[in-house]
């Protein structure tokens, strides 16, 4: 027990007061997983084009996606959330179906910028160009843009947060 | 070096009266497939010309209704400050020409997506394979008559009917 | 095939081996590094074959990234193309836009009839973005060597950068500022003022760079005497670039072709001379590249020095002045080119001269030709040689397929 009146206790209080001095939380356990969840997405390094320049900044000064817990990793083994970063083309889209298929649930998957939402500029003459990601694996945020402002692209991580607090994984 | 006198050069190394091509730049030559190797290799040994670079090869197809293809080559040589171009016409329905990569190195990976883009063959060459398209893809994509397949591994590749045919 | 235990050693007397390491059966090894991989630089797949840890052959596959560009250009109007363009080397847009718009105003005949001030803004940004460019390339190469540090202050330095264009053009990367015959945007008042600032930000911060990572001994560890292009076979090749002035040949397109107002500035163009290790390695194309940050930082002095004196805004200075309002050239045929951060960046037109769309658009990208290389030189190399050679040689996915 801290001496009264010192910084230490001051910031102390407020969780003392609604814990009632005893240190014991009562929640849902899905509330408690969903929360532990959404604070560490590790998002697996997928950039294939300029929206990936984009996603490299949002993980560097001053955006810095690592305050809210997404470290990215190279390999789907150990990434929570697949950061479809630039143009998917037909070449890759075999690819894209391997990676996504070697996540471990839960996954999910952001598609970000015009050209993995829904071909981009290239979906008038690109007959190379897969016309949207979702053509290929289901998606569950997409950031607009071209590419998307790395703002734009914190607040799809966000709403991915909002939509992994409704979600349920006890009853399921 | 002025462009009459490199035209003159040219025509001296090919032996012939050589045409100049209209309205292009670079000055560029016409010339025909079979002396292609015999004049990019006098070139490179040439102590006026020391062409000692090749730094783009491009395919054209003039349109739907041409019945020919050609292929552009940009030479250039540092030291001497040179830069002109060699065109050379094939004919569509059997377009083959001799590659020049035993030559220059540049040319293995820049004739293999002329034969990509609009499957012209160039004999000699080690490994011509499409490089940018996939492999099982069909059909040429930059002719003009192309037009794009339905589905590719299950995926629908256009994006509405209007877009089917890519040609203006 | 050493062993590892000499024979006649107490070790194996007490325990002898079972199996004779010299007569060992070895076979080779395919690798497969990508398309998704942290240091391939974007899309590129390398199927490796492999002895051991050494490399014997290395076989790059592209086409992960083609978007079809040139098909593009064939079915949109001149001035429709340029956002396109700008995806092509997605990290230097603006040196890629100022390769298509001379082409299509030398078509024109407008070349040399621009106002000065619309050339000098050109030579500025174009500057700004060949140092954001050489910013990435050395952050992301660092980060393939194992350095985190250099990264994130590079990609912080190139924030200011961004920023500046952002308010210059509405956009942080792809801009679609350059037009055909002129500029969307006049600077904004108080850019050439925030230019200066971060010119004299910027030069102790190169220093820092030189000390954290190239004159770092790890650094040179790993990149002298690694990936030597000899300079025969890399204007053999059609190398250009840093590729080509790091293995000793002073050519840049910016002094030998003199486009637009570069005759008129001063500065030199740094070559490979093999400092660390020979000439021709990784080191030396790094070390090229950190010059030429220099070299461009000298350049936007010039360029503000003078868009503030003799050139300076004024509200007459309409920057689409001379935008033609139909972009139809003559039938001809016209190769332009430009030193982009990467190397020569060409665009070949054919026009009909009938239509506003032209009727072959080809770019010669400097990062097709400088990566067909690649084989040539990383044969005998260890692995890790191997990321470091395809870091040196900077490749841009998006020009490599366009």
């Amino acid at each position: 027990m801290e001496t009264p009146g010192t910084p230490l206790a001051e910031l102390g209080k407020p969780y003392r007061e609604s814990f009632g001095n005893s240190g014991i939380i009562v929640s849902k356990i899905d509330d408690l997983l969903n929360w532990s969840r959404l604070s560490s997405m590790f998002p697996m390094t997928f950039g294939l084009a300029c929206c990936a320049i984009e996603f490299m900044s949002t993980g560097t000064q001053p955006y810095d996606m690592d305050r809210f817990g997404m470290a990215p990793r190279a390999t789907p083994r150990q990434s929570d959330v697949m950061i479809v970063a630039g143009t998917v083309t037909f070449k890759m889209a075999d690819r894209i179906k391997r990676l996504y298929e070697q996540m471990a649930e839960p996954r999910y998957v952001i598609s970000m910028g015009s050209c993995s939402n829904c071909g981009g500029p290239y979906w008038q003459h690109g007959y190379h160009v897969v016309k949207g990601v979702d053509k290929i694996i289901p998606v569950d945020v997409y950031v607009p843009g071209c590419p998307p402002r790395p703002e734009a692209l914190i607040e799809g991580i966000l709403k991915l947060h909002e939509k992994i607090k409704t979600e349920s994984l006890l009853q399921s | 070096m002025s462009e009459q006198l490199l035209h003159e050069k040219v025509q001296v190394i090919c032996g012939r009266d050589v045409q100049q091509a209209e309205q292009y730049s670079p000055i560029t030559f016409r010339l025909q497939p079979d002396e292609l190797m015999g004049f990019f290799e006098r070139i490179k040994s040439d102590t006026d010309l020391y062409i000692d670079r090749l730094s783009c090869i491009t395919g054209i197809d003039p349109g739907k209704d041409s019945e020919h293809m050609e292929v552009l080559y940009h030479l250039e040589s540092i030291t001497a400050g040179i830069l002109f171009a060699v065109l050379i016409s094939v004919p569509k329905s059997n377009p083959i020409i001799p590659s020049v990569q035993s030559i220059w190195k540049s040319a293995n990976w820049l004739e293999r997506e002329i034969f990509d883009m609009y499957g012209i063959h160039f004999s000699g060459h080690p490994d011509l394979r499409r490089i940018l398209m996939p492999a099982d893809w069909e059909g040429y994509p930059l002719r003009k008559d192309y037009v794009t397949q339905n589905e590719y591994h299950g995926i629908q590749v256009e994006a509405n009917e209007e877009s089917k045919t890519n040609s203006l | 095939m050493s062993q590892i235990v000499q024979p006649g050693s107490p070790l194996l007397v007490s325990e002898p081996n079972k199996f004779d390491a010299g007569k060992l059966r070895t076979e080779e090894m395919l690798i497969n590094l990508g398309p998704q991989h942290p240091s391939t630089h974007g899309v590129l797949r390398l199927e490796v074959l492999m002895d051991g840890e050494i490399v014997k052959e290395v076989v790059p596959h592209l086409g992960y990234l083609h978007r079809c560009f040139e098909k593009h250009a064939e079915q949109l109007p001149y001035n429709q193309v340029i956002p396109f363009v700008d995806r092509l080397d997605y990290v230097a847009a603006m040196n890629c836009e100022h390769a298509y718009v001379l082409g299509v105003e030398r078509m024109m005949g407008l070349e040399g009839k621009l106002p000065k001030r619309v050339e000098y803004i050109r030579v500025l940004v174009a500057e700004l973005n060949r140092i954001a460019s050489h910013f990435i390339a050395l952050g992301t190469y660092g980060l393939d060597m194992g350095a985190f540090t250099p990264m994130f202050w590079m990609m912080q330095d190139r924030e200011h950068i961004l920023r500046m264009l952002e308010w210059l053009s509405g956009s942080r990367m792809l801009y679609n500022y350059m037009w055909v015959g002129g500029l969307y945007f006049d600077l904004p008042v108080g850019f050439e003022e925030q230019v200066s600032a971060f010119v004299s930000y910027l030069r102790p911060k190169m220093d820092e760079l030189d000390t954290i990572l190239t004159e770092n001994s790890i650094f040179i560890g790993r990149t002298a005497h690694v990936g030597v292009l000899p300079l025969e076979l890399a204007i053999n090749g059609g190398a250009t670039g840093p590729v080509l002035r790091g293995s000793g040949l002073r050519y840049d397109l910016r002094k030998v072709d003199g486009y637009s107002v570069y005759p008129e500035l001063e500065f030199s163009i740094p070559i490979g001379e093999g400092k660390m290790g020979t000439v021709g390695d990784c080191w030396d194309r790094t070390w090229v590249r950190v010059r030429e940050v220099h070299e461009s930082l000298r350049i936007i002095e010039q360029c503000i020095t003078r868009l503030t004196s003799d050139l300076k805004r004024s509200k007459e200075f309409n920057p689409q002045e001379f935008v033609p309002g139909k972009i139809r050239p003559k039938a001809q045929d016209l190769y332009a080119r430009v030193e982009s951060p990467k190397g020569e960046l060409g665009f070949y037109f054919r026009a009909d001269g009938k239509s506003d769309i032209p009727v072959r658009c080809k770019v010669r990208s400097c990062s097709f030709s400088n990566l067909s290389l690649l084989p040539e030189i990383s044969r005998g190399v260890l692995l890790a040689d191997l990321i470091a050679i395809i870091g040196s040689i900077d490749v841009v996915m998006g020009e490599v397929d366009r």
